[in-house]
């Protein structure tokens, strides 16, 4: 008894003493609880979400930008840029003295010039560039936006002015350089790693112009920035910034309360109730820029016939879905791009829930006593579809009400991908975010005749209408124009239904009442300057 | 002594050279595509996949690409990541100082809780705290880690505010990494609230960790101290008028160690699999996280890597509980010649 009190008395002690003593003396940090360890520090290499925010986003900048928290293009590392007529030739004036970050392994000695531009670019689409196979020279994001084809030429002119022609009018592009893989690298710092033998250095020791500079990296534990001093729009608030590597949300969330981080990424959706009564917290949402869809596999039999896919479409009650797996942090869609999006078309008239309707329409197309399919289902979780085997189960229940017997397919993500990009499946839940906020991102990039080759069109689906408005909205530059475009593609794709569109989720972020300004990047980012700390 | 370590060591020989093929089986049974996977909801053209998969060395065959990594092993290269490009080696260097500290922690605590446990319950067999002794470590036994591990945290880190949530130590202390062990380090930085900090860090994970060992070892010392407790050796000790407490613990608690040796190494095997889930919760930055990140991407070289030098902790472990044997009871040293 003595020994167990004894010991009791002496874990409370040593208990108390370390809570003391392991409190930090100085000033508080800024702490996001990121969600993963980022695959590197070069934008260009990579496509992942946690990549982007631990480099491109807050440690560089690119020649034009998305305003923050929104998809609106604003003048960065480029003050200024002209189009040509033909739109085939873009010249961008540079922003002069804007400063590099100075590390440890690298002082700069002049401010960014046309050199810098031509470097990062060079790189990705010269195959003859010195350090084009540098750290796996695989630029992912540089050739599905087929960047190289697209560029035929990139020339200085002085060392403020560069110029890009292209092989053909692509009205996208200028969005597309606001991307994270055109994160503009210093070719100074590239030669002086070259000079050191130690090239590969500038993709995991980053120097660039954004507002936070990388300090120290520890894989799976902690990233330490602390504000870039000459950051060419004012020094940001928050120094230091640190990322907390915290996988899973509820733990994160755990961490929230207890002020061990700031800000967290994704929390749960069954957290969110909580969250908001929590007077310490607050919780923002925002539509992401994303939709979650079944793609029927239109070269199959019998979904190669617009009423099977009409029918299936009536069949399904989408509500249930939004308020069962979305918990109703979804919007039901109707098209197969966000309502946030410019050209979005409103007058679409939604498919209803009507089973009677889709039978009628089976019977119409020779299936009265309907038929069996598959329906495959993500393994993962994703932006846009928190349990897609969920959807799946529910979709099933309501093809079962009208004849439709579909067995649901699931693999591993990986092997899932392969086969259905060989189009073994009939039908397809799956989904898409945005990336650079133009609807060719959407509408070409996953319904084209030509995403029908690469794969990105799980659909496979190319109707010669549709393919001619997205194509020539890619190729003309007013804005007027193209949105007119769009807006009659949209009904296009809703008259062939190659997809029954779910929905538009609801991104989430959770944060300590003393955050100040921060805005949800509808593109999926995480930025952190202009963000405050009320003390 | 060195004849034994060294025919110990011989058997070794196939185990590893087993353990290769295990590894390299292991990572390439697991269906999905590296490239696949990177390029999620992305298209791909075929010939680009193509280039990629070789610029990978993914489109060898299978035996080639098991006799490079053979050599490799050989050599001591292990290849580098597909997703990072930096080094297996380097890698698991980095984050295995920080398995290994909670591990040690982790036992050290079982060792220290189980084994009292299980000698008090032994001696007192039948008492309400044999009972509840060996009812908790049941419980203990049977908990799942996942749900434990958050409960803890909702009680002491959120409710309480004893203990920090996750991590390895407060972000503010940037201690350099001279052996990975953060204990040592914060020591030879010289920082005492660091080295505060890192303990403290330690404790709930340490708890969760140690939890399943903590329940076999309380068990097993318990059974194996029954059965010697009935032995004629300790009748005579007893009627030789020893005290009881030198009965216990010198004469039978040294012959009861033998199964409980074998199951402290044993739970050091299973220690190393159950840090998948405590470093996934406490986010400690460790092998158990590494290994899963490196399943979900299907990083082969760094899961063929991983799960090799794993097992060969493993192996090693087990090794240095065979010596222990030797050391604790010298009729198997001397059966071992």
């Amino acid at each position: 008894m003595v020994v167990r009190s004894l010991a009791g008395a002496l874990l409370a002690l040593t208990m108390s003493a370390l809570v003391m003593l392991a409190r930090p003396a100085a000033a508080a940090p800024f702490v996001y609880c990121s969600e993963a360890s980022p695959e590197g520090f070069n934008a260009s290499l990579f496509i992942a979400n946690t990549t982007f925010d631990a480099s491109s986003r807050n440690v560089f900048n690119r020649l034009v930008e998305f305003e923050r928290g929104s998809t609106k293009l604003r003048p960065a590392l480029a003050e200024s840029w002209t189009i040509s007529p033909d739109g085939r030739v873009y010249t961008f004036k540079l922003r002069p003295g804007v400063a590099f970050q100075t590390t440890k392994t690298f002082t700069p000695s002049r401010p960014f010039n046309a050199d810098d531009v031509l470097y990062t670019f060079l790189r990705q689409w010269d195959p003859n560039h010195r350090d084009h196979r540098l750290s796996g020279g695989s630029y992912e994001y540089f050739n599905s936006m087929d960047m190289p084809k697209l560029i035929t030429a990139i020339d200085k002119l002085d060392d403020l002015t560069v110029r890009f022609t292209l092989s053909q009018p692509e009205a996208p592009f200028l969005a597309d350089l606001a991307m994270d893989f055109a994160s503009i690298f210093s070719a100074e710092y590239a030669d002086a790693m070259y000079a050191a033998g130690t090239p590969e250095k500038i993709d995991q020791e980053p120097v660039g112009t954004g507002p936070f500079q990388l300090v120290g990296y520890q894989k799976d534990a902690v990233i330490r920035y602390k504000a870039h001093p000459g950051y060419w729009e004012g020094k940001a608030a928050l120094d230091p910034l640190i990322f907390a590597i915290t996988p899973d949300a509820a733990v994160a969330y755990a961490k929230l309360k207890t002020s061990e981080c700031q800000l967290i990424p994704y929390p749960n959706q069954a957290d969110l109730p909580a969250m908001q009564r929590d007077p310490d917290l607050v919780v923002t949402s925002q539509e992401g820029l994303n939709v979650a869809y079944l793609a029927f596999n239109t070269q199959k039999k019998p979904f190669d016939d617009v009423r099977v896919r009409r029918a299936l479409d009536l069949a399904i009650d989408r509500d249930a879905i939004i308020a069962a797996v979305y918990l109703g942090a979804g919007r039901k869609a109707k098209n197969p791009i966000p309502p946030t999006l410019w050209s979005y078309n409103d007058a679409i008239v939604d498919t209803p829930y009507d089973p009677a309707a889709a039978k009628r329409l089976l019977a119409e197309a020779g299936y009265p006593q309907g038929f069996e399919t598959d329906i495959w289902a993500l393994p993962v979780k994703r932006p846009y579809a928190p349990d897609s085997r969920r959807t799946a189960e529910m979709i099933q229940a309501d093809w079962a009400k009208v004849g439709v017997r579909a067995v649901i397919v699931s693999y591993e993500l990986g092997e899932l991908l392969k086969r259905t990009k060989a189009g073994e499946h009939q039908t397809m839940l799956f989904g898409w975010t945005g990336d650079n906020g133009d609807p060719d991102n959407f509408l070409y990039t996953l319904l084209g005749c030509e995403a029908a080759k690469d794969g990105a069109n799980r659909a496979r689906w190319c109707d010669a209408r549709f393919d001619a408005l997205v194509t020539q909205a890619k190729r003309t530059s007013d804005v007027g124009e193209r949105t007119r475009l769009y807006e009659e593609a949209q009904v296009v794709f809703k008259q062939e239904t190659p997809w029954v569109t779910i929905a538009h989720s609801v991104v989430s972020t959770a944060m300590r009442r003393n955050v100040e300004n921060y805005r949800i990047d509808p593109l999926g980012g995480h930025l952190f300057y202009g963000v405050d700390l009320a003390r | 002594m060195p004849a034994f370590i060294l025919s110990r060591l011989l058997q070794l020989v196939p185990v590893v050279l087993g353990m290769t093929l295990l590894a390299f089986a292991l990572a390439r049974l697991i269906p999905g595509d590296p490239v696949e996977t990177m390029m999620g909801e992305r298209g791909i053209d075929p010939a680009h996949h193509a280039a990629m998969r070789h610029a990978l060395g993914l489109d060898r065959p299978l035996a080639v690409q098991y006799l490079d990594y053979l050599g490799g092993v050989a050599s001591g290269d292990l290849g580098r990541s597909l997703v990072t490009k930096a080094p297996v080696l380097g890698e698991f260097l980095t984050v295995f100082p920080a398995t290994v500290e909670l591990s040690v922690i982790a036992v050290a605590f079982a060792i220290a809780v189980g084994l009292p446990v299980g000698v008090i319950a032994a001696v007192r067999r039948g008492s309400a705290f044999d009972w509840l002794a060996m009812t908790a470590s049941l419980t203990g036994y049977s908990m799942p880690v996942f749900w434990w591990g958050l409960l803890l945290i909702l009680l002491f880190s959120v409710h309480l505010g004893w203990t920090p949530v996750a991590g390895r130590i407060d972000v503010l202390y940037d201690v350099p990494p001279v052996t990975g062990f953060l204990l040592v380090d914060t020591l030879i930085a010289r920082d005492g609230a660091a080295f505060a900090s890192a303990l403290h860090h330690l404790v709930l994970p340490a708890i969760v960790l140690g939890t399943i060992p903590l329940a076999t070892i309380a068990r097993m010392t318990r059974s194996a101290m029954l059965e010697v407790l009935q032995a004629d050796h300790i009748r005579a000790a007893r009627a030789k008028g020893l005290t009881s407490f030198r009965v216990v613990f010198v004469h039978a608690l040294r012959n009861a160690m033998i199964p409980v040796v074998t199951v402290i190494g044993l739970a050091t095997g299973t220690l190393l699999a159950g840090a998948i889930l405590t470093e996934t919760i406490f986010s400690w930055p460790g092998v158990g996280k590494w290994l899963v990140e490196a399943v979900r991407r299907r990083d082969y070289p760094v899961l063929q890597g991983g799960i090799l030098l794993v097992a060969g902790a493993v192996v090693c472990v087990n090794l240095l509980v065979d010596v222990l044997y030797g050391l604790l009871d010298p009729r198997i040293r001397h059966a071992a010649r």
